[in-house]
């Protein structure tokens, strides 16, 4: 176990050094110099060298390299071009609110999928199975934006249910924090939520038709026993994995959640940073959000050993 | 996963009507797709041009002369939105075969010899681990855009699960006795990857490139809706519903035509995707 997760350990810090690679090189890649990049079309030659100055660009690419990483090691991820700025701070600054975005779809993703891949399982072939299944193809076909408008169309123009669009901070009360982001959950969680009851109620028909299942049942143990007791817990470790891996989803869905309902988070910084070129904050989301989403599926590779005794390492 | 070729599956059938009456989901998903491309190629023989802007009929509700309405350049919604679709089928199509050709390409021999499998394992690990969008929009904004670097800002994030397939399958495959045995009787490396490993990837190939096209198909919208896509002077339901997003409550058919187009092209892609799995590998339909 200890030899596992240290090699896994080992395995992360090698594939994290290479999205460093990959994020550093993604500016010297493109065609052009850097630096007239960054500026954009209308820069003096005074600010392109200024720029090549500010990012040392006049360095070999290794040694750019290197500082670079070192840097981000020491949680130096460089200064905004555009809001001159350290890159730390503006993230810090919007990552309250794309916390509070994706905690809640993971939650609320979480409970909601898993239950109706339950049911879909329990009435395999039904019309709920059929409803369900049908709902989630619907749910991992439908763009999150396209769901995200027709939200607010009906439920916040139409309806006056929930405010339209923008963030209220958790201090500001719990209704209107809450309130503020049920749209944008539905919208970002719905393809989550198809992906994960999918594997779910794949897994557990695969349980169900285990012969400690037919001996649950022939003891009388009550249908939530053996659902959610026998089946649900033998059928985790495809449904943790789906959930590790569905981060990655989340995370895209994130940068056009926060676009569509005008809420000041880390994908809208990138966003709003692609357009004004501000390369060190692209560097800083990418590395942040690959980062997150590297420990989150070593935190779900580590954790199949307490979901299931029986997977050994 | 299953060792059939698709085309001896396809021909091992007695005839059209019976494969369609017993694969609901690839007729219904395969035939919307086809209208699909045949309606976006046919585009200019009756949309009307997508791009005529007319002042005197800003945002005007769906009518006889605007099936779809008009939105707020008076623009023809109904000549957007088909013509929307040759992009979207466009880049989903290219991307779905680039995809899967290059998961061939690097997949094969991955699988086969250790050192190289290592190394581009984690390399692939790395290009997952990035968030795709966040990948695409700096590639395209980066390079200026235009339709080749979108597709090439879409297939980078989109590969790696086809080489991982492909890797899988090899990996496999190669412990199987005709592998051994073609290798005992002294088969050349070259020849044992392309004439007895090759065939046993094009049945999941095939399956995961039909998934490869529908995520192809959402990302590219949401490039374009985030204005990072293809220049804006072409038409997509994208940047249709980026558009719009001023009017909705004034003019909601201005996105409504887009994003149902959207979502259909895509859920019949998927369905297409569910239904050559099922049908190709009738031990996995049975478990999903």
């Amino acid at each position: 176990m200890a030899a596992y997760i240290t090699r896994r350990l080992l395995s992360t810090i090698v594939v994290m050094l290479l999205v460093g690679v990959f994020v550093f090189m993604l500016l010297h890649i493109a065609p052009g110099d850097p630096a007239a990049i960054i500026a954009g079309d209308n820069a003096t030659p005074a600010e392109i060298a200024s720029i090549r100055q500010q990012l040392g660009l006049a360095d070999p690419l290794s040694v750019q390299f290197v500082r670079w990483f070192w840097d981000l090691l020491h949680g130096n991820f460089g200064r905004s071009i555009f809001y001159e700025t350290p890159v730390i701070t503006l993230i810090g600054q919007r990552l309250p609110a794309t916390l509070s975005l994706t905690a809640l779809t993971i939650a609320f993703a979480v409970i909601l999928a898993v239950a109706s891949g339950v049911i879909a399982a329990w009435r395999a072939g039904g019309w709920l199975d059929g409803f369900l299944m049908g709902f989630a193809a619907l749910g991992f076909s439908t763009p999150v934006f396209v769901v995200g408008y027709f939200l607010i169309y009906f439920f916040a123009i139409r309806l006056r249910w929930l405010p339209v669009q923008g963030y209220v901070p958790l201090s500001h009360g719990l209704w209107p924090w809450l309130s503020h982001l049920i749209l944008p959950t539905v919208a970002l969680g719905l393809a989550y939520v198809a992906l994960i009851a999918r594997i779910t109620r794949a897994s557990m028909l695969e349980v169900l038709a285990e012969d400690y299942i037919r001996t649950a049942r022939a003891k009388g143990a009550s249908t939530e026993a053996i659902l959610f007791r026998h089946a649900l817990k033998n059928a985790g470790v495809p449904i943790v994995t789906v959930i590790g891996i569905g981060v990655a989803l989340l995370i895209s869905g994130v940068v056009i959640t926060e676009t569509v309902f005008n809420i000041p988070g880390v994908g809208r910084l990138a966003v709003s940073a692609i357009t004004n070129r501000d390369y060190p904050i692209i560097q800083g989301v990418m590395v942040i959000f690959s980062g997150a989403y590297v420990i989150i599926n070593l935190l779900v590779d580590i954790s199949y050993t307490l979901i299931d005794p029986r997977v050994r390492y | 996963m299953s060792d059939l070729a698709i085309s001896t599956v396809f021909l091992r059938r007695r005839g059209f009507a019976t494969f369609i009456g017993r694969n609901r989901r690839i007729a219904l998903g395969g035939g919307v797709i086809l209208f699909m491309i045949l309606a976006a190629a046919a585009a200019p023989l009756y949309a009307g041009n997508p791009n005529i802007m007319n002042p005197m009929v800003r945002l005007e509700a769906p009518s006889a002369t605007h099936w779809f309405g008009t939105d707020a350049l008076g623009r023809d919604v109904f000549a957007r939105t088909v013509y929307g679709a040759q992009i979207s089928l466009a880049i989903g199509l290219s991307v779905a075969v680039l995809a899967v050709g290059l998961g061939m390409l690097i997949g094969l021999p991955a699988g086969y010899y250790r050192r190289f499998d290592a190394l581009v394992m984690r390399v692939m690990d790395g290009l997952m681990s990035i968030p795709s969008i966040l990948l695409a929009i700096a590639l395209v904004a980066l390079t200026h855009g235009g339709v080749p670097i979108v597709i090439v800002a879409i297939l980078l994030p989109e590969m790696p699960r086809e080489v991982r397939l492909v890797r899988a399958i090899v990996l496999s495959v190669r412990e199987r006795p005709f592998v051994e045995a073609a290798i005992a009787g002294g088969a050349r490396t070259r020849k044992v990857l392309l004439r007895h490993i090759l065939p046993s990837t094009f049945a999941p190939l095939t399956v995961q490139g039909t998934y490869v096209c529908a995520s192809a198909i959402l990302v590219e919208a949401a490039l374009s809706f985030l204005g990072a896509g293809v220049p804006p002077s072409i038409p997509t339901w994208g940047n249709m519903i980026a558009s719009s997003q001023l009017y909705l409550g004034l003019a909601p058919w201005t996105m409504f035509f887009p994003g149902v187009a959207l979502a259909v092209l895509v859920l019949a892609v998927n369905l297409l995707g569910d239904g050559l799995r099922d049908h190709l590998d009738p031990r996995l339909a049975r478990s999903l």
